[in-house]
C-alpha cells in the first residue's frame, strides 16, 4: 500500500519522541520546586499517555484503546481538578514548608 | 488513493503532535516558574495529544474509531484550559509568586482594586476534605 512506509517509519519516530517528551515531563515531577509545578507535570504525562496510547492503536491496528484514552483524559481532568483544590485548603492550613520561605523574604 | 492519503496525513499529523508534546517538555523543563510552564504544558501539549488523536481518526477505517478519536479531541480541548485556568487560580490565590522578572501581575491588581467583575474563587471558606 501507497505511503505505508513512510506511516511506518513515522510511527518509529513519534515513538521515541514520546519516550522523550515523558522522560523530561517526569524529570519535571521529580524536580519541581513546588507543589502545583507536579501537579501540571502530572497534567501533562497525562496527555502524553493519551499521545501513546493513540500511536499505538495507529501502529498495530488494535484500535478499542480509544476508549482507554477517552477514559484516562477524564480521570487527569478530575484529578487536576482535586489537586487545584487540594493546593487551595492547603494554602489555608499554612502547612506548606515552600510557601512558608517564600513569605518571609 | 485513498488509502496513501490516509497514510500520509496520519504520518504527519503523528509526526507534528509528537513534536509539539516534546517541545511543550522541554518547555515544562526549561521554564523559569509556574505560570510560564503552564503556558507552554497546556497550550503545546493539548495541541500535541489532540494531533496525534486526529492522526488516529484519519487512519482508522471504521467510522466508530474515527468518531470515537473526534469526541477524544473535543473532550480534551473542552476540559485542559478549564483545568490549567483552575490550578493558576489556585496557585495563585495560595501564594506562589511569579517569576521575579515577570511585570504584570493582572489578577493581583484586580484583586487589590477589589473589581466586582472578578468571579470569586470561594473554596478557602468551603470545609477541609
Amino acid at each position: 500500500m501507497a505511503g505505508q512506509d513512510f506511516l511506518d517509519i513515522a510511527v518509529q519516530i513519534a515513538f521515541v519522541l514520546l519516550c522523550l517528551s515523558f522522560l523530561l515531563t517526569v524529570l519535571r515531577v521529580v524536580r519541581g520546586p513546588t507543589l502545583p509545578d507536579r501537579i501540571l507535570a502530572l497534567d501533562m504525562l497525562v496527555g502524553v499517555g493519551i499521545g501513546f496510547i493513540a500511536v499505538t492503536g495507529l501502529a498495530s491496528g488494535v484500535t478499542f484503546n480509544v476508549d482507554i484514552a477517552i477514559a484516562l483524559g477524564l480521570v487527569g481532568f478530575l484529578a487536576t481538578i482535586a489537586f487545584a483544590r487540594f493546593v487551595l485548603v492547603h494554602s489555608k492550613k499554612g502547612d506548606d514548608p515552600q510557601l512558608q520561605v517564600k513569605k518571609k523574604t | 488513493m485513498i488509502d496513501a492519503l490516509q497514510n500520509y496525513l496520519a504520518a504527519v499529523l503523528i509526526l507534528a503532535g509528537s513534536g509539539f508534546a516534546l517541545t511543550a517538555s522541554i518547555g515544562l523543563l526549561r521554564l523559569p516558574d509556574l505560570y510560564t510552564r503552564m503556558h507552554a504544558a497546556s497550550k503545546a501539549g493539548t495541541l500535541g495529544s489532540c494531533a496525534v488523536l486526529l492522526a488516529l481518526a484519519v487512519h482508522a477505517d471504521d467510522p466508530a474509531i474515527s468518531l470515537r478519536a473526534l469526541a477524544g479531541v473535543v473532550f480534551f480541548l473542552l476540559t485542559v484550559p478549564i483545568s490549567s485556568h483552575l490550578l493558576a487560580r489556585a496557585a495563585h490565590g495560595a501564594g506562589h509568586r511569579l517569576w521575579e522578572h515577570s511585570e504584570r501581575d493582572d489578577l493581583k491588581t484586580m484583586l487589590e482594586q477589589n473589581d466586582s467583575t472578578l468571579p470569586r474563587l470561594d473554596l478557602r471558606q468551603s470545609r477541609p476534605i
